[in-house]
């Protein structure tokens, strides 16, 4: 193994690494940040770009210079080289080495800075339109969206408007999970009994994929779902075809929903034929069904296995 | 069962062993469940056999399991870490090999798949770098220091009781049970009793306490020693860079440990004892978990890290034949990792919900690491510059790791700003980070000291051929493996993920799984290596004691060196004492008086408490209680007991050391000095011409 080799080898990975990421955007379907389709997104890959730009500055001398001085440093019988063994500091160099970091540090501080606060979740920083509401539940494993305003529920599909504030509220009823639709925003985890919010906003019509991405056993691969975002007009089209195709979501149908079951388990169980072969439409009861999710856990009393989603008790009690 | 049976055996019964699932049920994932308890146990007999057949039980009692000797210990740290760095290796192949195997389900179940995830990233951590770096550590920080053993030579041997037996309750979680499915940081709720009733996550919990009380005494331990046992004039600014960075990381695992032991024991408390820390009702919260965690998990990777600096400084300077660039610089850069180290941990979940203030805050604390990081990088580089670069295979390890560890830099960096982390985190982007970091950053490094301590330890070389076998398989492996999951975790494929749909996937898998055979044969290569040393050894004799040209004070002794380390302690005066030695032309010094040397006494009770707590950590997994307590009674006795042993020393006696010593002078003596064109050549008996003097 010759030095240079091992340096021909770590240049090309660099360069491999360029062109990939070239390929990842023009060959991926809009399920990456990398293609964004809203604003949030957009944002989040110009950073990651300026961040990995400022940072090449301090990596690549790295990459020029190792096998530069190795070579030419490299002991030969009657070298040439000048050979300097004693030699161990220089103040010039010291300010060099430190001060490089500093700068790139600071400058990428800045804006880090600006854009944690420009894309806090929490926030809603983008579209002047009031936002849609929408209450998300984690189950084992398959995601629940509410739309509490519409009267209406969804599983797999996620219906959106484009160039809408749409702001997600988030839950589990059973373990720790992590909502994410990349070409739109990052994620965020949901836990139980508590709740956690996220903002996105689509640019254009367009099927997104969307998942969970904190293991949680059996079906967590098949965790995914399409987010839809249409036009404002498709949308309220959209909306009334869950509401006439949808089933009631009563307590028992939620109980099963909330089964340990995978996609295509819960739609063989629930799914009718008005719906998508891939998604399962709801139309809410009286009452606030979210709440009721969090406060399950708020009871003050110890909850039996049987009144727990995601517990194997949990689905069994609902077969009998 | 009925209750007797229960009474006697807990929640143990046939169904625990895999071979009951393969009769149920026979296919390609009951299959390699079965093989791999059958490797474990197949591995285990044919050990036994081996040691029966050579007759090799009572020098293995007496001159190892009962040694207090801190070379030793050293040593058997390190085998253990490589025996769980095979294990390692094979599942990170499965994984790869179930990932190619798609788009689809693969040929594993997924909760096959989640446990070796899961035993795959404790065993890396907590049995493969923990051991193996704190073996190095063993090895030479007293020889480097000037010591002839650690501070506590018995409580030493006790941790490496307790980190093999916590060790080999991952083994046994292959063969009895399983093992937990919630990944090496077992988040609960999952891995709650109401979510995980089985024994997976208490195979994990028991592991973590146990090697962690292991592993906090090591740190103790070696604090105290280079603290207290440095020779006569090692200032501490005179103290090699390896030293400085195990101070260092003995500081980190003082006080990163301790979070990590309360996290798993309440968690441990909901599963056995029905508490709610963590659980979904009664206000349980698993952030407190997450940040109990990380408080630990942070630092831990620092730990782990330093000492690989530690390495790379004294490869670069010894193999550069050149003082070590910035001294001063990098002890002060090291420090401040390990102040840092403690500020950064939530980075670890930017996407919990935290306000953008605390994220900001934390993502600002994380990018500050960078910059000692870099300034270190920058260090090796100017110590390289201006010396007389020698290719050997540490060298080439060292080179190896400058080229990665920055685009593991970069990939940190990345990870530090939270917008980004909102998007990869969670992701094979993130793992592709952290293998980044911890394959040349850790693993490397360690192999690099394998090979430039290894003539040390035994008086022999490592091969040459085989050794740069090794050091292109890790390089090119892991380039094949890991930059590839750089980009699907850019598509946002998350990690732990047993099967995908995605095709754009596709090449990105295969080229993954390619890397992971190239790396196997890395590791192949290393053994291939040692095989081939090993027959060779004749030819690689290096018993003076000095066969690269080193710098520091462990090479100034015979190798092996004798079990008092130095006849007499050195005196200290300068920060390269050797090389200093040597330019004076004052190294191999005559000693005017010999006196007698005090060692440690050999004790069997670090073998004991790794029986013991081994047995202890299986009763409490599998819940029969009677066999716990007992065990706990009988832990508690045999300390008691081992208390009572007053005559813990025995005396060297000075002539002795005076036949040895002088022995190993006359051999100096006689034996010519070799330049460096003969490092790797047979005339190189471990007497070294300085380079200086060479060609200048």
């Amino acid at each position: 193994m010759t030095f240079s080799r091992m340096s021909s080898i770590a240049v090309s990975a660099l360069v491999t690494l360029v062109a990939l990421l070239l390929t990842v955007q023009a060959a991926g379907a809009s399920d990456s940040f990398i293609d964004p389709q809203g604003p949030i997104a957009e944002i989040q890959k110009k950073h990651l770009l300026r961040a990995t730009a400022l940072i090449l500055i301090a990596v690549i001398p790295v990459l020029v210079l190792v096998p530069l001085v190795a070579y030419r440093y490299r002991r030969r019988k009657g070298g040439n080289a000048y050979y300097k063994p004693h030699w161990d500091f220089s103040a010039k160099l010291e300010v060099l080495m430190w001060g490089v970091p500093v700068l790139i540090v600071a400058i990428l501080s800045f804006y880090l800075w600006k854009t944690t606060y420009r894309l806090d979740p929490y926030t809603a920083p983008f579209g002047e339109e009031p936002a849609l509401r929408v209450q998300v539940v984690g189950l084992d494993w398959k995601w629940l969206f509410i739309y509490p305003d519409l009267g209406i529920a969804t599983v797999g599909e996620f219906g959106i408007p484009i160039k809408k504030q749409v702001a997600i509220t988030l839950t589990t009823d059973t373990v720790m999970q992590s909502f994410m639709i990349p070409a739109l925003a990052g994620q965020i985890y949901a836990m139980p009994g508590m709740t956690t919010q996220l903002h996105v906003v689509a640019d254009s019509p367009n099927t997104m994929q969307g998942e969970n991405t904190q293991y949680n056993g059996r079906g967590f691969t098949k965790q995914k779902f399409l987010t839809q975002a249409m036009q404002p007009v498709d949308f309220e089209d959209w909306v009334a075809s869950v509401r006439a195709h949808g089933i009631p979501l009563t307590e028992d149908t939620y109980q099963t929903l909330a089964m340990r079951t995978d996609r295509d388990e819960v739609q063989a169980a629930l799914g009718t034929e008005l719906m998508p072969l891939n998604a399962l439409y709801f139309t809410l009861e009286e009452g606030d069904l979210f709440r009721s999710i969090l406060h399950r856990y708020h009871s003050g009393e110890p909850l039996a296995l049987g009144q727990q989603p995601g517990t194997t008790a949990y689905g069994s009690e609902a077969k009998q | 069962m009925t209750s007797v049976e229960t009474g006697i055996l807990g929640r143990l019964s046939w169904d625990a062993l895999p071979i009951t699932g393969l009769i149920r049920a026979p296919d390609a994932n009951e299959i390699i469940a079965n093989a791999a308890a059958g490797i474990v146990i197949v591995g285990a007999l044919t050990v036994l056999f081996l040691l029966t057949w050579f007759r090799l039980w009572s020098p293995l009692w007496r001159d190892w399991l009962t040694s207090a000797d801190h070379k030793k210990i050293g040593i058997m740290y390190i085998v253990f870490a490589i025996v769980m760095l095979a294990r390692g290796v094979l599942e990170g192949v499965v994984m790869r090999a179930q990932q190619a195997a798609g788009p689809g389900d693969g040929f594993l179940k997924p909760e096959h798949f989640a446990e070796l995830f899961s035993t795959h990233g404790t065993i890396m951590i907590f049995f493969v770098a923990v051991p193996f770096v704190f073996g190095v550590a063993n090895y030479l920080v007293p020889l480097m220091i000037g010591a002839r053993d650690v501070a506590f030579p018995v409580i030493n041997q006790i941790s490496l009781g307790l980190t093999v037996s916590s060790g080999m309750m991952l083994m046994v979680s292959l063969v009895v049970g399983e093992f937990s499915t919630g990944g090496w940081t077992a988040y609960p709720p999952y891995t709650g009793a109401a979510f995980n009733p089985g024994v997976g996550p208490d195979y994990w919990i028991w592991a973590i306490v146990v090697s962690g009380v292991g592993t906090t005494l090591t740190g103790i331990n070696f604090a105290v020693t280079i603290y207290k046992l440095r020779a006569p004039g090692m200032k501490f600014m005179r103290l090699p860079m390896y030293c400085w960075t195990i101070i260092c990381s003995s500081i980190l695992i003082v006080f990163a440990m301790p979070p990590l032991g309360v996290a798993a024991l309440l968690l441990a408390a909901d599963r056995y004892l029905d508490f709610h820390f963590f659980t979904n009702d009664l206000g349980g919260n698993m952030m407190n978990y997450a940040n109990l965690f990380w408080l630990f998990g942070h630092p831990e990777v620092y730990l782990l890290v330093l000492p690989a600096y530690g390495i790379y400084s004294e490869v670069f300077a010894t193999f550069s034949a050149k003082r070590l660039y910035g001294y001063n610089s990098l002890v002060i850069a090291t420090m401040s990792i390990a102040v840092l180290s403690f500020t950064v941990w939530l980075h670890h979940f930017f996407t919990m919900g935290q306000s953008a203030l605390i994220n900001a805050v934390f993502g600002i604390a994380t990018m500050l690491i960078a910059i000692p990081t870099g300034v270190k990088v920058y260090d090796w580089m100017a110590t390289l510059y201006r010396g007389r670069i020698r290719f050997s295979v540490p060298m080439l390890y060292g080179l190896a790791f400058l080229m990665l560890f920055v685009i593991g830099g970069l990939s940190g960096v990345i990870l530090a700003n939270p917008t980004i982390d909102y998007q990869v985190h969670n992701t094979l982007f993130l793992v592709a980070h952290f293998h980044n970091v911890l394959l040349p950053g850790v693993l490397f490094a360690l192999l690099a000291g394998y090979n430039y301590w290894f003539p040390k330890a035994f008086g022999f070389r490592l091969n040459e051929f085989w050794g740069r076998v090794s050091v292109v398989c890790w390089t090119v492996g892991f380039l094949l493996t890991f930059m590839p999951l750089y980009f699907v975790g850019l598509m946002g494929m998350p990690r732990r993920s047993y099967s995908w749909e995605d095709p754009s996937f596709h090449p990105y898998m295969i080229i993954a799984v390619i890397g992971a055979l190239v790396i196997t044969c890395g590791l192949f290569s290393i053994l291939i290596q040692l095989w081939v040393s090993i027959r060779n050894r004749e030819k690689t004799r290096a018993p003076i004691g000095d066969p690269w040209d080193g710098r520091t004070l462990e090479w100034s002794i015979p190798s092996p060196p004798p079990p008092y380390n130095f006849a007499i302690i050195p005196e200290v005066t300068d920060r390269d004492n050797f090389a200093a030695a040597k330019e004076r032309a004052a190294a191999y010094p005559k000693p005017e008086a010999y006196e007698d040397i005090e060692m440690p006494r050999n004790t069997g009770i670090g073998f004991i408490l790794c029986v013991l707590s081994g047995v202890w950590m299986f009763a409490l997994v599998w819940w029969i209680w009677w066999l716990a307590l007992l065990m706990t009674i009988t832990i508690i006795l045999a300390i008691i007991i081992w208390s009572f042993d007053t005559s813990t020393e025995i005396i060297i006696p000075a002539e002795e050391v005076r036949k040895d010593h002088e022995a190993w002078l006359d051999l100096v003596h006689s034996t010519a000095a070799v330049d460096r064109d003969y490092e790797i050549a047979p005339e190189n008996r471990g007497l070294a011409r300085p380079d200086m003097e060479v060609v200048t």
